[in-house]
């Protein structure tokens, strides 16, 4: 049954900060970049800053993992006169996408005029990342995970990806091949932090941080701010550039996936996957579209061999196929002629986390609005509709497909 | 594909190194522990396994907790292959590995296991519990290779 609010809003303004690679950012504060990519994206979209009268929200309103956005203090910084929807998806980077469905609802609900959702993410030296689950003492929950040593997100990555190779015979040259076709994408990128090709020796050289995943699985680590504003189809007619309508959202997942790679408890298949298919389901079910129908796929890597798990649940492939997928050459871009090869769908043509940067997912979101508009740097010839995911990660993860005007 | 990787043997981490903290529901497994005995929590009412321990039982949502002895053996369900002590980043060559409990059918513990070297580390592998003394007077179950 189709969605009720489908293609009733739309995304109108796209703003980012440099790419800077981590803790390169300082002397510029979370505020300082946050308030950039808010002002460009208004820029963007024809309106002023203080047209802003809403904010959705992901992460658990974290700026970065361990600071906090707060409403108010974005109203002193960039002042805003008034703000009438101010709300967050719960968990994680899972819920990047599932942001502009929150704005949808709080737009719907004529809460607010022009929503505005961002990410800002600087890793100070006390503040890296990759250490964060491990700085602490567990929590009771946690005391059950975190004295095995599986302390970063790469080692709980690789636990899955290992189950996957054993179920599949996923091998991980498809894991280099994630990283080498959306490396590919990265040469006539400005911003982009890692722009050489990348050879099959390179990748194979790259060290085992967490055997069976390699330094090159794991996503860069960057700093810098990203903000996109959701408005209503009415308004957005009325903004500078072509509406990346909001044609299908979802975010959510089921209990067998649950707290994922914070619990390992998941059975058999969900284990060795990306806790996608509920929310995958829900979009298809909403557009009564499928994977086929996607014009390029702005998938959320954090770790190679989620994309792959990623393509079995949307459907790109089966389950279980995704290594012959890949391996075939379907995620790559040919730039000659604006399509996949091999009747392959592009995947992450701005590089994604792996190669462009990482801001918790709201990069995705942008290249799929440069897409659907037609103004993509790697633009896919006659792109009409473009998938952008959120997570693996603990629930809810989310999906969008975003439309063409 | 680049070749498989000679690590040695698989260590378990530094039991004084590792803190762990308990809540009402999930402290009888620490203390079993305490006395080497391997348990899971299990509903009272239906039977139903779950870890970690948690208030209500997700099948049945009864309250009621039972801690069984359990073998003591489990099954490699999956791993990793890790060679940085987390504590201080020193080389250290471990396996974390996430094991099917013999016994409590659903239930799982993630852990460390020793015995082998660490490429020999398997999917299927089957293990029994090792006690590790952690910090505050704690007991961790690992694993060794059966």
């Amino acid at each position: 049954m189709a969605w009720a609010n489908q293609d009733k809003t739309a995304i109108v303004g796209i703003g980012s900060t440099d790419y800077y690679v981590r803790g390169k950012s300082w002397p510029r504060t979370i505020n300082d970049m946050a308030g950039e990519a808010i002002m460009n994206a208004c820029a963007d979209a024809g309106i002023s800053i203080k047209d802003i009268d809403g904010i959705a929200y992901y992460s658990t309103a974290g700026a970065g993992y361990l600071d906090k956005f707060d409403t108010a203090s974005l109203m002193e910084t960039l002042g805003m006169p008034h703000i009438s929807f101010s709300a967050t998806l719960t968990s994680g980077g899972g819920g990047c996408p599932g942001a502009i469905g929150l704005a949808t609802a709080g737009l719907m609900n004529e809460d607010a005029k022009y929503i505005v959702t961002l990410m800002a993410l600087q890793q100070l030296p006390q503040h890296r990342l990759g250490v964060v689950f491990g700085a602490h003492a567990p929590s009771p929950e946690s005391s059950f995970l975190q004295p095995s040593g599986l302390v970063g997100p790469g080692h709980l990555m690789s636990v899955l990806a290992r189950r996957h190779m054993h179920l599949y015979g996923t091998t991980q040259d498809a894991f280099g091949e994630v990283v080498m076709a959306t490396r590919a994408n990265t040469h006539n990128r400005p911003k982009a932090v890692r722009k050489n090709p990348l050879t099959k020796e390179e990748y194979d050289a790259s060290v085992m941080l967490a055997d069976p995943l390699r330094r090159l699985d794991f996503c860069l680590e960057t700093d810098g701010a990203v903000a996109v504003i959701t408005t209503t189809m009415d308004r957005a007619k009325d903004c500078r550039h072509k509406p990346a309508v909001v044609h299908a959202c979802a975010h959510g997942g089921q209990r067998e996936w649950g707290r994922a790679f914070a619990w390992m408890g998941m059975p058999d298949p969900y284990f060795a996957s990306s806790g996608h298919k509920f929310t995958a389901d829900r979009i298809w079910n909403q557009s009564g579209l499928a994977a086929k129908d996607m014009d390029v796929a702005l998938l959320y890597d954090h770790f190679s061999p989620m994309v792959l798990m990623q393509l079995e649940d949307y459907g790109f492939c089966a389950k279980g196929e995704g290594n012959d997928y890949v391996l075939s050459g379907k995620l790559r871009y040919d730039p000659a002629t604006g399509k996949g090869t091999n009747g392959g769908i592009p995947v992450n043509t701005h590089g994604g986390n792996l190669n462009e940067a990482y801001i918790i997912g709201m990069t995705h979101i942008v290249e799929g609005v440069e897409q659907v508009r037609g103004t993509a740097i790697n633009q896919v010839k006659d792109a009409e509709f473009a998938l952008v995911s959120g997570g693996p990660a603990s629930l809810p993860v989310s999906s969008l497909v975003l439309r063409s005007a | 594909m680049a070749e498989p990787i000679k690590y040695g043997p698989a260590r378990v981490l530094p039991g004084e190194q590792i803190p762990i903290t308990t809540n009402p529901d999930t402290e009888p497994f620490w203390q079993a522990a305490k006395e080497h005995r391997l348990t899971a929590c299990q509903c009272g009412n239906c039977g139903h396994f779950r870890m970690p321990p948690s208030p209500y039982c997700p099948e049945c949502s009864s309250r009621e907790k039972k801690w069984p002895t359990l073998p003591g053996t489990a099954t490699v369900f999956s791993f990793a292959i890790c060679n940085k002590n987390p504590a201080n980043g020193e080389d250290y060559i471990y396996v974390p590995i996430v094991v099917d409990i013999d016994g409590a059918p659903g239930a799982r513990l993630n852990a460390n296991v020793t015995g082998c070297n660490a490429e020999e580390v398997h999917i299927g592998m089957k293990v029994t519990v090792e006690w590790t003394p952690i910090r505050d007077g704690w007991v961790l179950p690992n694993f060794r290779k059966v």
